[in-house]
């Protein structure tokens, strides 16, 4: 594995290899479990062009625990803001000696340019691409799923509302389908493509059908611009069609898994006892995703 | 006199059902006939050999961007013309999206003695329909074609109100001139980078639904049919536009028949849309993204189709130059558009011609008499009288695209490195040899 730019191709023996490598990782650098050396002496860059929490701490710390050096950018009072390009940004940061890039950008396909146009020794991840792909947030979903529930093939996911928009979904989409799980797609009609079909999964429209089937349900974030643009008409209506609360819980099977991608909104596609109840991983998922990017970031550094 | 045969090609002339394998005779810069050498043809004559090689009539594209005035970055008058000529493309029309945009009498004339200036090949300005292509009021469309414009458009962009649109048609009357057709209705495409479709989904780009194309080209063939006008559809890109332009010239040919009242609907082709489709975008490179976008493989054999059964009667490149710095981005803010004008008559021979869609009279009367029926202008013919403005072809050339040798001042082009068939080896403006790749 050169770059980490998508799960879309990869196979179910690349995507275990990562998970069997994070499972090495778990808990390091926490507490008395000292930090490793794999990316000692190596830079890796966060060049992050939209805003992130989550992603961005989780990267910077992976590749500390595994003893690299950090750089951050981000492009409010950069060079960006007086008019330099993408391309032209990342070309100067290189120059400055660096071995990874870690990037997270509006553009689909921002992180493959960036992969042509740098050096060969430079390694690419795409923290999050436009509506793309978001492979180590589904990584570390899917890796999620597999510690708590032992397996991955034959489980049924529910992804549950902006399919359209949603990189997350799409990687996840990838991913859960090599790996053998069934995966449904439910949200609002002009938030899920039809052709979503294509990728071989079901499409559904009514969440109460679909909650007593699932073994695990995946809650993406409504972005509240969607709903300015017309594609549906109020919160409100999100959440009464789409939102999961503790009485909607009682159609989804008792130990059904609950993920979301984070950040949630309280109150409109999970409700607040809901995401803090038993049947959420959310908080698993954050320290999950932190093993998760150390065995992307140590493969990486491993291939030719 | 200055005199210039052709010697041995096979001459093609569309506009006359012309296919012999003959000479061909130029005197002072014009056509002088074909066979023996005519009688008013005396002193010095030069001779190119045309053995094994089509003598056609001098194509013409009618869709080109030469961006000047304005965007010199990009293209010039000079550069684009240069390229045209080293394509084997004697006439352009371009189109009126400059800055500013070619709504006077003034800017066409500009452009008029630009392409004089440069002296590569003859420019035939498109004038804008509105006023600094803003939809709103008409240009002066009478002073544009007094100044030369052979034809209307606000190409790059609809003329959005159909009001406008009828009122455009109906004036244009006065001087016989066809409203040139971008078909897009815009709340369908807004922030849209390519074609909607399964490949827009997977790669989570903003998809153009194909429909967006087809209702505007509908609401133009029915106002064509109101009015009595000449409409003119350009880089037609979708199955169902080819559709509605077929029925559309079944109307307007049985309204003739009838002997009533009839109107003009023509449509047009470039190659991309024949050769390449959506999937390209999987590589995030932009020199796959233009305006209509590449569509599915279906929309692809659809205007084939329509190439073959006439429904396109022109094929033309949607020749748009930009300046690396600006087409060289992320996608969703890369410009849309590609170079056409030196991969124009290998594309078409080697897509067209050599898998047997068309054969070569009628592919070349769709770079000729039809795109010079269309403006109106007396070139795309080899009768005698004429403009000498010949193209000479080796149909079997084997050549590969090699942007770094353009002529034109960008190199935005996806065909980098492709193999194709078919190369101009001579092209004649006037008279004058303006490109040779012979001896």
């Amino acid at each position: 594995m050169k770059h980490l730019l998508g799960l879309e191709g990869m196979s179910a023996a690349g995507l275990n290899r990562i998970f069997d490598a994070a499972e090495k990782f778990v808990g390091v650098g926490v507490g008395d479990v000292p930090k490793r050396d794999e990316l000692k002496g190596k830079v890796v860059v966060n060049l992050f062009y939209e805003p992130s929490t989550r992603t961005r701490m989780s990267f910077g710390l992976a590749a500390r625990r595994l003893g690299a050096d950090v750089l951050d950018f981000s492009p409010g009072g950069s060079s960006t803001s007086k008019g330099e390009t993408f391309i032209d940004t990342a070309k100067n940061i290189e120059a400055m000696g660096i071995d990874m890039v870690v990037v997270r950008h509006s553009s689909p396909g921002a992180p493959h340019v960036l992969a042509k146009h740098l050096m060969p020794h430079v390694r690419v991840v795409n923290a999050g691409d436009g509506a793309h792909e978001h492979p180590t947030q589904a990584l570390l979903d899917i890796f999620t799923i597999r510690k708590k529930l032992g397996r991955v093939a034959g489980l049924t996911v529910g992804l549950v509302g902006d399919i359209a928009h949603s990189r997350v979904a799409r990687s996840n989409i990838h991913a859960l389908t090599t790996l053998g799980a069934k995966v449904i797609v439910c949200g609002p009609t002009t938030l899920v493509p039809q052709e979503v079909t294509q990728l071989g999964v079901e499409i559904a429209d009514k969440l109460d059908d679909v909650l007593p089937r699932c073994d695990v349900l995946n809650l993406l974030r409504v972005q509240f611009e969607r709903q300015r643009s017309g594609l549906f008409p109020s919160i409100r209506e999100y959440r009464l069609l789409f939102g999961v609360d503790a009485e909607r819980m009682k159609k989804a099977k008792a130990d059904v898994l609950l993920l979301a991608p984070g950040p949630i909104n309280r109150g409109v596609e999970i409700s607040p006892d809901v995401a803090d109840g038993r049947n959420s991983a959310i908080l698993n998922q954050v320290t999950n995703g932190l093993a998760v990017r150390m065995a992307v970031l140590s493969e990486l550094s491993k291939a030719a | 006199m200055i005199a210039l045969l052709l010697r041995n090609g096979r001459v093609i002339d569309p506009s006359r059902d012309f296919d012999q394998v003959t000479d061909l005779w130029l005197a002072d810069g014009k056509l002088a006939g074909t066979g023996a050498k005519p009688a008013n043809i005396s002193g010095d004559v030069k001779t190119l050999d045309c053995t094994g090689l089509i003598v056609s009539p001098g194509i013409i594209d009618m869709h080109v961007h030469l961006r000047e005035p304005g965007r010199e970055e990009d293209e010039t008058i000079a550069t684009g013309t240069e390229a045209a000529v080293a394509g084997g493309v004697t006439s352009v029309a371009c189109m009126p999206n400059t800055e500013p945009a070619l709504d006077t009498r003034m800017a066409v004339e500009f452009v008029v003695h630009q392409a004089e200036r440069a002296g590569f090949c003859n420019v035939f300005p498109i004038g804008a329909v509105t006023k600094n292509r803003d939809g709103k009021e008409l240009a002066e469309l009478g002073g544009l074609a007094e100044g030369g414009a052979v034809a209307f458009t606000d190409d790059g962009a609809p003329v959005y109100s159909a009001e406008i649109m009828r009122r455009a048609l109906e004036y244009c009357k006065m001087f016989n001139k066809a409203v040139l057709v971008h078909a897009e209705i815009l709340e369908l495409t807004q922030g849209g980078v390519m074609n909607e479709g399964f490949v827009s989904m997977q790669l989570g780009l903003r998809g153009m639904p194909g429909v967006a194309e087809d209702i505007m080209i509908y609401r133009d063939i029915v106002l064509a049919e109101l009015t009595g006008g000449k409409v003119h559809i350009l880089h037609v890109s979708t199955a169902g536009g080819v559709d509605l332009i077929r029925q559309g010239r079944k109307k307007a040919e049985s309204l003739k028949a009838a002997g009533k009242p009839s109107f003009w609907i023509s449509g047009e082709a470039c190659p991309h849309h024949f050769i390449l489709t959506d999937e390209t975008l999987k590589t995030f490179d932009s020199n796959y993204k233009m305006s209509p976008p590449l569509r599915t493989e279906a929309d692809r054999v659809a205007i084939l189709e329509g190439l073959k059964d006439d429904t396109l009667t022109v094929l033309a490149t949607d020749h748009a130059p930009h300046a690396p710095e600006k087409k060289e981005r992320e996608l969703d803010q890369a410009p849309n558009g590609i170079l056409g004008l030196e991969t124009f008559l290998p594309l078409c021979v080697t897509h067209l011609i050599e898998p047997g869609h068309l054969t070569w009279p009628r592919m070349l009367a769709k770079m000729t008499c039809n795109p010079a029926g269309v403006l109106g202008i007396d070139r795309g013919t080899l009768q005698p009288g004429r403009p000498a403005d010949v193209t000479v072809i080796d149909p079997k050339a084997k050549w590969v695209i090699d942007k770094t040798t353009s002529k034109s001042k960008s190199c935005n082009t996806p065909f980098h490195g492709t193999p194709v068939v078919g190369r101009a080896v001579a092209t004649i403006v006037g008279g004058a040899v303006k490109m040779t790749r012979m001896g």
